[in-house]
């Protein structure tokens, strides 16, 4: 709340009038698409129609200030916003077309299929290397262990730590490096063959060498998965994604193909984000 | 030039260090004289008659307390059987389900929050209990409906005294594991159950251990329910079958807190002899307990922290 105040303090007078934009003409069939998606955190109402769609095989990153909402979309995305206690959803959801907010979609199931990173890399501090990848899995009745093996060693091969870490299954997860530590959470939303994958800041603790790994490897991922990408650092959005959406106060400002956004910007207040005037 | 204030605070930190020092002394001389004493008083007790036959007659040395340390270890057995999974259970209810919000469903989560705030206060109120209460609330239920002093009635009564010192630290070491770890079970598509059980209660089991330990050391030295419920008995407690197992159950057993008070109220230098050595086997069966249960669920990673 105090973000958003703040926020609204520095904001020019003219651009309170500043009405979202269009979403521009959608390429092709979204994998995953919000429709008039509202969320609220008690009384405090933090998505605001909030209508995107995300394409398949592409990287799109979601930018904005502080609290303007970027982690609570995506994570209404695959139904975590609702695990916080006096959070609340209004609006849609369809991934593949089907409605993820229907009553008959079990929650556990859509959050399998749309997995997620965080900010803070947080493998599971008891287990090992290969046990955390595994965990999705083994924890959701997988037994048979040829398949276990095989899925964490596809896992790690595409989240590029299996040459790091081949030697070292047996260590505990927690023992790697922060970087290492990133990329096996990775892995272990990979082992449960999600379709899309969400990352909240993933290199946000991250040094800068680790951070160029995560990016290279984001680049690789596209090839078989829908990625959304929220960030701090416009760079990076720049540099990992083929279409970005500036995210304001809990609506969208802009979308569009990430070149156009940074260079050719529609909105005044998208220029004066991306420019670094304010936010 | 080194200011001279900074002089006066080097000598506060001398100062606090000292003090520190001192208290941690103060608080480890009695510890250490109690030990000691018990060590040098209970060593020459000890021999293999002593601890593996019943009682002698009263008045001439010899017995020991073969059937006080059975009925200890099976007191312990019983009640941690009974104490342990409904404390950690109960524990673990309150750190994770007893804030639950059922969406739409205002009238269960007013039901909800009630039930976990009022038994997160009555737990703290069983903490404090004078044990001699729950003795007696486990007479007049138990000992009296069953018409007899009885080893179930001293398991049942201990297990109540363990109760809320397991689910107290239960609850804590839970609300220690971090949000985000719950987090990415939940991301994975772990089903709450699993994830609590597999990864939440898993990455808190050293905090689960030490209330556990802690409990099961604290009724190891109860003696005021013990009188009330068990009453003590010169016999072992026969178990070779079914039958004679009930049988048992629902009869007076020993245990090692009330051989030592019965030796100790005895006018006889062996007596107080054996009291002391008696005294002993207690200290050594906590610890040995304590160092086992810890060997045993330190952890493939128990002592490794996170390096983020």
């Amino acid at each position: 709340m105090t973000v958003e105040l703040l926020i609204e303090k520095l904001k020019p007078e003219n651009e309170k009038r500043v009405e979202p934009a269009s979403q521009g003409e959608p390429m092709g069939p979204f994998k995953i698409r919000a429709e008039k998606l509202n969320a609220w955190f008690g009384q405090n109402h933090v998505l605001k129609d909030i209508s995107i769609g995300f394409g398949e095989n592409e990287v799109t990153a979601i930018i904005g200030p502080s609290g303007c909402g970027k982690s609570t979309l995506i994570r209404c995305l695959n139904r975590m916003h609702e695990l916080v206690p006096g959070a609340r959803t209004s609006g849609s959801v369809f991934l593949d077309g089907a409605e993820i907010y229907s009553k008959h979609v079990d929650a556990v199931q859509v959050r399998r299929t749309v997995g997620m990173v965080f900010q803070k890399p947080n493998p599971f501090p008891t287990m090992s290397v290969y046990d955390n990848v595994a965990a999705g899995l083994k924890l959701n009745g997988m037994r048979n262990q040829r398949k276990l093996d095989e899925a964490v060693l596809n896992s790690l091969k595409k989240a590029a730590l299996w040459d790091e870490v081949k030697d070292d299954l047996d260590k505990s997860g927690v023992s790697l490096s922060g970087g290492q530590q990133q990329r096996l959470c990775i892995a272990r939303a990979l082992a449960v063959e999600p379709k899309v994958i969400l990352m909240d800041e993933p290199c946000s603790a991250l040094d800068p060498i680790a951070t160029a790994k995560i990016e290279e490897l984001i680049a690789s991922l596209k090839e078989q998965y829908t990625v959304v990408i929220v960030t701090h650092n416009m760079q990076q959005a720049a540099r990992v994604s083929d279409r970005t959406a500036f995210l304001y106060l809990g609506q969208v400002i802009e979308y569009g193909e990430t070149t156009h956004l940074f260079e050719n910007p529609a909105q005044e207040l998208t220029e004066r984000y991306v420019t670094g005037k304010f936010g | 030039m080194i200011p001279s204030r900074s002089l006066s605070r080097r000598n506060k930190d001398k100062i606090v260090f000292g003090l520190c020092v001192a208290c941690e002394a103060l608080a480890v001389v009695p510890l250490a004289s109690i030990l000691v004493e018990v060590v040098l008083n209970g060593a020459p007790a000890l021999s293999p008659e002593f601890l593996t036959s019943g009682p002698g007659v009263i008045g001439e040395a010899g017995g020991g307390i073969g059937n006080a340390i059975q009925g200890t270890l099976i007191l312990m057995g019983l009640s941690s059987l009974i104490g342990i999974p409904t404390g950690v259970m109960a524990g673990i209810y309150l750190a994770e389900f007893g804030d639950v919000v059922f969406v739409g469903h205002s009238f269960l989560t007013h039901v909800n929050s009630f039930l976990s705030s009022s038994l997160r206060f009555l737990n703290n109120v069983l903490t404090q209990f004078p044990s001699i209460v729950v003795g007696i609330l486990a007479y007049t239920t138990i000992v009296v409906a069953l018409g007899s002093f009885s080893t179930i009635a001293g398991a049942i009564a201990l297990s109540i005294i363990m109760l809320p010192i397991v689910t107290r630290t239960t609850e804590e070491s839970i609300k220690l594991v971090p949000g985000s770890i719950r987090d990415a079970a939940a991301a994975l598509g772990i089903r709450k159950w699993r994830a609590t059980l597999s990864v939440v209660l898993s990455t808190s089991r050293s905090g689960v251990v030490t209330g556990v330990l802690l409990a099961m050391a604290r009724i190891t030295g109860e003696t005021a329910p013990l009188i009330l419920t068990v009453l003590g008995s010169s016999v072992f407690f026969q178990c070779d079958s079914l039958s004679s197992c009930t049988y048992s159950l629902g009869h007076p057993v020993d245990a090692l807190p009330l051989r030592i008070w019965r030796l100790a109220l005895l006018p006889y230098d062996y007596a107080r002899q054996q009291g002391w050595g008696a005294a002993l086997v207690l200290i050594i069966i906590v610890l040995t307990l304590n160092i086992t249960v810890r060997l045993a669920t330190r952890g493939k990673f128990g002592m490794m922290r996170s390096r983020t």
